[in-house]
């Protein structure tokens, strides 16, 4: 582990955070974007920067992404 | 809970749900059978959602299987389903319902199977050599070179949780950081939830960050 990935893992990374709850309110919105091909870190900077720091809402995100992609639910 | 203070992100607009999406709206904030009718079907689906996001997470809680496991998702949707419908005005038609209500399933889900995998008891409180040792370990071992710098920053990262933390703040740092104990499992400990104990972590982040900066331990590269 580098000294910057160490600094990621115990400091997160420096920028505004939106927080779990309002990244939770905006998930689905932010995952069909990005189903769609859009990049919705631009218009959600701060939810981006939330699941890059926030391993929970991260693991939410990516069981949304999967869920979407599956037609048999 | 925004952890804050800029609202850099595009304000939530109100757009016209689809037809499916505005169906599901109606029948909920409708009486009677209509209503119950609704709720049956949403819990029916956000049941299918838990189950999908469990099944995913499957190789993380190996030990939670059977009827045990169904429990913990009809748990799920029972608690996804109360928070849908407490927070229907929330939903602004920026995605299809169906996709917002999924959100919530998997939420209760991943916090249930968590704090259920979680059956150890307690949470490290205090931040000893052991835990130092190991972060140390960590950071010496992958990048020739980077043990000396790593060493420091530790050194003054410990100091720093000390001297800059309150209580709290220092005792969810060294559980969730630290220890990698899951935040949901930290809020479950604490009788918090996972929104409040982030922002504890956050702020905690930031006096970190702060300090170290002001020392000179954080580089462009680490800084980032």
């Amino acid at each position: 582990m580098s000294d910057s990935d160490l600094t990621t893992h115990l400091l997160g990374t420096a920028g505004e955070d939106a927080g779990c709850e309002e990244t939770l309110s905006r998930l689905a919105e932010y995952v069909e974007g990005e189903l769609s091909g859009r990049e919705m870190a631009e218009p959600f900077p701060a939810v981006a920067q939330h699941l890059r720091n926030c391993p929970a809402c991260a693991e939410d995100y990516r069981g949304l992404v999967e869920l979407l992609r599956r037609r048999d639910i | 809970m925004l952890v804050r203070e800029g609202t850099p992100d595009a304000p939530a607009r109100r757009r016209e749900p689809d037809v499916e999406s505005r169906t599901w709206i109606e029948e909920l904030r409708a009486t009677g059978v209509e209503r119950s009718g609704a709720l049956d079907r949403l819990h029916d689906l956000l049941l299918r959602a838990a189950r999908a996001e469990a099944h995913r997470r499957r190789h993380l809680y190996p030990e939670i299987a059977g009827v045990e496991l169904d429990d913990l998702c009809r748990q799920a949707a029972d608690d996804a389903v109360v928070a849908v419908t407490a927070k229907l005005d929330g939903y602004r038609g920026e995605s299809r319902f169906t996709t917002w209500a999924y959100a919530f399933a998997i939420f209760e889900i991943s916090v249930k199977l968590r704090r259920h995998a979680w059956r150890r008891g307690g949470i490290p409180t205090a931040d000893d050599d052991t835990t130092w040792d190991r972060l140390a370990e960590r950071a010496g071992t992958v990048e020739a070179g980077a043990g000396i710098e790593s060493a420091e920053l530790l050194g003054a990262l410990r100091r720093a949780i000390t001297e800059e933390l309150t209580a709290r703040q220092r005792q969810v740092f060294v559980a969730v950081a630290l220890n990698d104990i899951e935040i949901d499992v930290v809020a479950d400990q604490l009788s918090s939830t996972r929104g409040a104990i982030y922002k504890v972590l956050h702020d905690a982040r930031m006096k970190l960050r702060r300090r170290l900066e002001r020392e000179g331990h954080l580089t462009q590269k680490g800084a980032r």
